[in-house]
C-alpha cells in the first residue's frame, strides 16, 4: 500500500465502492503526484472505469477517502465544485453533444463556468482544436465527423476548461482500428505537455511511451502498481504476468 | 398538400347527398348563408387563441413536474406521481365545470370564461405533458448527462443547453399530438358559454334549426384546424431534422 506524500495531487486512500451488495472496489490506494502519468490495466470488470470515475465524482464511494488537489471528495458542494473544475474527462463513447456543432461542444462549457465571452470562448476553443488537428471541422456536427476525429473533439473539450488532471476511460476502445493512432497521438502529445493523466488503457504501446507509472487491477483490488519499465519486463504477480501474456499475445 | 386530399371523400360524401340535405343555411352567394358561415367561421379565432395559451401554460407546468419525476429520491418522485395520477383522474368536462363555479367559491377569484377553459385545459393536459417529458428526458444517454458534468456544468445549465434540447426534439411529435387534442378539447369549453366554433355552431342551430348542414360544417372546421396544425408540426419535425443532418 502506497502512502501519501505532499507530493501528491491525487490521494486515494482505502477506497471501497459497492453497487448494491456487490463489492467494485476493494480497499483501494493509489496516490499520483502532478504531472504524473498513470495507466491503468487489467480484465474486464476488474474496477477500472469505477475507480476513475470517483476520483470525478461519477461514482461515490462508500468506504475511504479521496483526496483531489488538497480537497476531499465529499457531498458538499464546494468539494464538488472543486473537483469538477480540476478534473476532466474523456469517455470510451466520446458523448459529444449531438446537437451542438463541434465549437459549441467546445465553447458550452467555459462560457457557462468561467462565464467568459462568445469571442474568447471561440479563441479558445479553436486554439485546442488546432491543438487536435481538427480545426477545420469546427463548424460540422459530431455525427459528420469519424470516430476517431469526434474523440478528439472530445479531448479538446475537456482541455477548454484547462483541468489539472485528465481521466481517460478507454479512449480508443470505440474506435476502428486505423483511427486509433491518432487519437493516441494527440494523447502523446498531451503527455509530454505535463498535464496529470490517468488513463485506463489497453494499448501497451503507448502505455510503454508515456506511462510513469503502471496500475493493474484485478476483481476489484490493485494487484500490482510499478513503473513502466518493471511492469512490462519483470512483472511481480501471477495474475499479472497471465493478463500481460494474453494481451501482448494479440 | 397531399394531406388535403383527405377531405376529397368527405366532399364526395355531402355532394352524393340532395333532399335530405339543406345547404342554404351556409350557402355564401346568399346573404343570410354568408352571415351563417361567417358567424361560423368566427368562433375558429378563440378556439386557437385558447388552445394554443392552454399548450403553453401545460408544456410548461408539464416539464416543471417532470423534474421531480427524475429524481432519484422516492419522496421527491413520488411529488410527480401524485399530481399525474390525481390530475390524470379528472374528466376534461368536470375539470372546466369545477373551475368556471366551484373555484370561485372555494377561493373567491372569479376567471372569465375565457381564462377558467384556458386554466382547465392546461391544467389537464399538463399531466399528460409531464409524462411525455419524463420519457423524452429519460431517453436521453446517460452519457450526455456525464460529459455534461465533466464539464463543470450544474444542474440547471445541464438540463437547460445539454438534455432538454435534445429531449424536445425527440418529444416534438408527441407535443404535436397534444395540441390536436388540446384544439378537440376545447370544444367542451363551449358548455361555460366561451364563443369558440362548437358554441358558435349550436347557437346557429338553435335559430336555424338545421343542425345537421350546421354540425358538418362543423365537422369541416375542426378537420381543416388539425391538419393545418399537424402540417406545420410535420414540418417544424422536418425542419428540426435535416439543421441535424
Ligand atoms: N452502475 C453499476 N451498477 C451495478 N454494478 C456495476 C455498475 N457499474 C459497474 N458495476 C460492476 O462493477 C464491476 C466493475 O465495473 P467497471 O466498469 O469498473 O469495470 P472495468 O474494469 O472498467 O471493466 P471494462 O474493462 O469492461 O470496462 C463490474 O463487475 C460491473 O458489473
Ligand atoms: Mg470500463
Amino acid at each position: 500500500m502506497e502512502t501519501t506524500t505532499t507530493d501528491t495531487l491525487i490521494g486515494i486512500t482505502n477506497l471501497s465502492k459497492y453497487f448494491g451488495t456487490f463489492q467494485a472496489l476493494k480497499d483501494v490506494s493509489l496516490s499520483v503526484a502532478p504531472g504524473e502519468r498513470v495507466v491503468v490495466c487489467g480484465p474486464s470488470g476488474s474496477g477500472k472505469s469505477t475507480l476513475i470515475r470517483c476520483i470525478n465524482r461519477l461514482e461515490k464511494h462508500e468506504k475511504g477517502q479521496i483526496i483531489v488537489d488538497g480537497i476531499e471528495l465529499t457531498d458538499t458542494r464546494e468539494s464538488l465544485d472543486k473537483v469538477r473544475a480540476n478534473v476532466g474527462m474523456v469517455f470510451q463513447q466520446f458523448n459529444l453533444f449531438p446537437h451542438l456543432t463541434v465549437l459549441e461542444n467546445l465553447t458550452l462549457g467555459p462560457k457557462r463556468v468561467f462565464k467568459i465571452s462568445e469571442k474568447e470562448a471561440r479563441e479558445r476553443a479553436l486554439g485546442y482544436l488546432e491543438r487536435v488537428r481538427i480545426a477545420d471541422q469546427a463548424d460540422k456536427y459530431p455525427r459528420q465527423l469519424s470516430g476517431g476525429q469526434q474523440q478528439r473533439v472530445a479531448i479538446a473539450r475537456s482541455l477548454c476548461m484547462e483541468p489539472r488532471i485528465l481521466l481517460f476511460d478507454e479512449p480508443t476502445s470505440a474506435l476502428d482500428p486505423e483511427m486509433i493512432n491518432e487519437v493516441l497521438d494527440v494523447m502523446t502529445e498531451l503527455a509530454n505537455s505535463g498535464i496529470t493523466m490517468i488513463c485506463v488503457t489497453h494499448e501497451m504501446g503507448f502505455a510503454r511511451r508515456v506511462a510513469d507509472k503502471m496500475v493493474f487491477m484485478d476483481q476489484g483490488e490493485i494487484v500490482e502498481i510499478s513503473d513502466a519499465k518493471s511492469f512490462f519486463t519483470a512483472p511481480k504477480s501471477d495474475r499479472c504476468k497471465d493478463f500481460l501474456q494474453k494481451i501482448l499475445s494479440h | 398538400m397531399k394531406r388535403f386530399l383527405t377531405l376529397a371523400p368527405v366532399a364526395f360524401l355531402l355532394s352524393g347527398c340532395s333532399n335530405n340535405w339543406g345547404w342554404y343555411v351556409v350557402d355564401p352567394t346568399t346573404t343570410s348563408g354568408y352571415n351563417n358561415l361567417s358567424f361560423m367561421i368566427s368562433g375558429a379565432w378563440n378556439t386557437i387563441l385558447m388552445s394554443l395559451t392552454a399548450i403553453l401554460i401545460s408544456v410548461a407546468v408539464g416539464l416543471l413536474v417532470a423534474l421531480p419525476g427524475l429524481s432519484e429520491k422516492r419522496s421527491v418522485r413520488n411529488i410527480n406521481r401524485v399530481y399525474v395520477e390525481v390530475v390524470r383522474a379528472v374528466p376534461i368536462l368536470v375539470l372546466i365545470l369545477w373551475v368556471y363555479y366551484g373555484l370561485p367559491q372555494v377561493t373567491g377569484i372569479t376567471l372569465n370564461v375565457f381564462w377558467a377553459g384556458v386554466f382547465a385545459l392546461a391544467l389537464s393536459d399538463s399531466a399528460f405533458q409531464a409524462e411525455i417529458f419524463r420519457a423524452g428526458i429519460q431517453s436521453i444517454n446517460k452519457g450526455q448527462y456525464e460529459a455534461a458534468h465533466s464539464v463543470s456544468l450544474n444542474y440547471t445549465d445541464t438540463m437547460r443547453f445539454v438534455i432538454l434540447p435534445q429531449a424536445i426534439r425527440r418529444i416534438l411529435p408527441a407535443l404535436g399530438n397534444q395540441l390536436v387534442y388540446m384544439l378537440k378539447m376545447s370544444s367542451l369549453v363551449s358548455v361555460i358559454g366561451m364563443q369558440e366554433l362548437t358554441r358558435k355552431a349550436n347557437e346557429l342551430v338553435v335559430s336555424e334549426y338545421r343542425p345537421l348542414e350546421i354540425y358538418t360544417i362543423l365537422v369541416l372546421e375542426y378537420l381543416v384546424l388539425i391538419l393545418i396544425v399537424s402540417s406545420g408540426v410535420r414540418w417544424l419535425e422536418r425542419r428540426m431534422q435535416t439543421e441535424r443532418d
